[in-house]
């Protein structure tokens, strides 16, 4: 899957490996001490916020799980 | 604003990839939409209650039907910008995402909710319960276009009312050996090309009418 800055691809697929693994073998396992992905992570998001900004994409100010608040919970 | 939902549905997955498990090579689930045109992680971070928070951003196609390419051409050239905001709570086994479309906004915002967890009565399998929103301010404008045609009406209907007393009025001013009975007789058949609230005005207008020529006389 690419991503949006053309040139972020290859950055993203790096990031993605390294937390794809840190993800199965560590976080489910309830090991998430030290994250091994953060330096690739930041050139990653370096590049993508970047191409972000210059799309014009309106993802600012967005609060997490924002509009969800606002959704009475399913009672089942 | 005003639409439609939510629509649930509830449905089993495969596996919730457990200790001692081979892990699903995507987790979280990533769509395989060929309209999805690009996929980006823009936020992530771990909680100190050890939860995964993550951002997605995905654009795909934007798969408009002809009719609507016609009514709102705006849209056509532009991909749909989706974000997906995901939760991931391994000690409780359970997983949240939301998602909604945050451009062709004024058109319409489709939001869903999905909560994976344990199925309970077979702890093997992932339960995903999804909702689902869709809002429009197009069911605002189609209620404005009821409205607005509801207060045409009722003015058109008060318009041919008015015109009709006037015209009664001149019927009765220039010829008076009439007799009001054939006067209302031939404004009654004028009202029936209009409105019934017309020909109810009309009965009203000749009774009244009556009762004047009784006190000239």
């Amino acid at each position: 899957m690419n991503s949006v800055g053309e040139a972020c691809t290859e950055l993203k697929r790096e990031y993605d490996q390294c937390f794809n693994r840190w993800f199965a073998e560590k976080f489910l396992k309830g090991e998430s001490a030290g994250d091994p992905c953060v330096q690739l992570f930041k050139r990653y998001q370096l590049c993508v916020q970047k191409a972000i900004k210059e799309k014009d994409i309106p993802i600012e100010g967005l609060e997490f799980m924002g509009p969800s608040k606002g959704k009475a919970e399913n009672s089942s | 604003g005003p639409g439609a939902g939510p629509g649930r549905g509830r449905r089993s997955l495969g596996r919730w990839p457990g200790p001692g498990r081979a892990p699903i090579s995507d987790a979280p689930p990533r769509p395989r939409s060929k309209h999805v045109l690009t996929e980006d992680i823009v936020h992530r971070e771990v909680t100190p209650d050890q939860k995964l928070l993550s951002r997605r951003l995905l654009t795909k196609t934007n798969r408009m039907p002809r009719w609507a390419e016609r009514f709102f051409p705006a849209n056509v050239a532009h991909s749909v910008y989706i974000l997906e905001d995901s939760i991931v709570d391994p000690q409780n086994q359970t997983m949240t995402t939301f998602t909604w479309n945050i451009n062709h906004a004024r058109l319409m915002v489709v939001e869903e909710r999905c909560v994976y967890c344990v199925n309970p009565e077979n702890s093997g399998w992932t339960e995903v319960q999804r909702e689902a929103w869709i809002s429009s301010s197009l069911f605002g404008i189609s209620r404005a276009v009821q409205e607005f045609g509801l207060a045409r009406f009722k003015s058109n209907v008060t318009k041919s009312t008015k015109g009709f007393e006037y015209a009664l009025a001149r019927i009765q001013g220039e010829a008076p050996s009439k007799t009001l009975v054939e006067t209302a007789k031939q404004a009654t058949e004028k009202a029936k090309e209009t409105a019934l609230a017309a020909t109810e005005k009309a009965k009203d207008l000749a009774s009244k009418a009556a009762t004047k020529k009784q006190q000239y006389m």
